[in-house]
């Protein structure tokens, strides 16, 4: 069987990893939904992570993946920022678009 | 077989990410990004993070995704988005998308010239076996506790400080409550 001869390598991730990075950079883009524009956000931050695990195993480094597990607190700690301030912006009015967060100027 | 658990795994990342993306629904989105998160846990295993990708389903599927649901059912926006106005007009989304596959064309690139200068070595990545099956938490442990044991305190602070202004924010302060 040929298929089973290919391993994927190093190289499959990080491209696989980019295309998760694009997808959530069009939907930051895009969208003017602000939870829909977060998840994009994590998509992202799941990209990098997944590139530094790949090159973890590559450079046989733990440090990769000690790094993945302080972006997975940092996340945890921003997305709970941020659905506070989405929850309290969108006490005052109902619907709410990206747009309306000029609201927050100063 | 790996190539298989890549390739569904792959699958399985591409069409949530789309899914995220493309629903206009918050709740099916926050369901995509579900499909996402578990593709990059089964990666993880396919890497021999054993740990992280157990952290990941824990804290990011269980924790990060029901923060979520919980806030789009609280605030009642489980609606369908309207999706055609854009505030650039016309031009927005072409241009999104040709700065989206700009940043791909340059990310890929990128990987693919440098693929020959992964040369450093470092002192390994312990796989789980029968053996010694907490390898790569033991590992992790010692990289945490042992090298990076300052930025450890650090985070603690850091959700702290996140929880505290949470409350603060989200509060309800008397004066604005409303006479019931």
């Amino acid at each position: 069987m040929i298929a089973a001869a290919v391993v994927p390598t190093t190289t499959w991730y990080l491209v696989l990893a980019a295309g998760l990075f694009a997808i959530g950079m069009i939907g930051v883009l895009v969208r003017r939904n602000p939870l829909i524009m977060f998840m994009c956000i994590e998509l992202m931050l799941n990209a990098v992570n997944l590139t530094f695990v790949a090159l973890a195993t590559e450079l046989a480094d733990i440090n990769g993946q000690t790094a993945v597990f302080f972006v997975l607190v940092v996340a945890a700690a921003e997305v709970v920022v941020g659905l506070g301030i989405i929850v309290s912006i969108m006490r005052r009015r109902q619907q709410v678009s990206a747009d309306d967060l000029a609201a927050l100027k100063g | 077989m790996e190539l298989f658990v890549f390739v569904c795994a792959a699958i399985m990342i591409l069409v949530g990410a789309l899914g995220v993306v493309l629903r206009s629904n918050p709740v099916h989105a926050a369901l995509s990004m579900i499909l996402t998160l578990f593709g990059v846990a089964v990666l993880f295993v396919a890497r021999e993070a054993n740990f992280l990708a157990a952290v990941q389903v824990i804290v990011y599927a269980g924790a990060i995704v029901v923060l979520f649901l919980f806030v789009i059912m609280l605030l009642g926006v489980d609606r369908a988005e309207d999706l055609r106005t854009e505030p650039l007009g016309n031009i927005q989304r072409p241009l999104a998308l040709v700065l989206g596959v700009g940043m791909f064309a340059v990310l890929t690139t990128a990987v693919v010239r440098s693929r020959d200068s992964l040369r450093f070595k470092g002192e390994g990545v312990a796989t789980a076996t029968l053996e010694d099956a907490d390898g790569n938490i033991r590992q992790i442990a010692r990289s945490i506790f042992g090298d990076y044991v300052v930025a450890f305190e650090l985070t603690s602070v850091l959700l702290i400080v996140a929880v505290v202004g949470t409350v603060v924010l989200a509060r309800r302060r008397k004066s604005e409550r409303t006479p019931s």
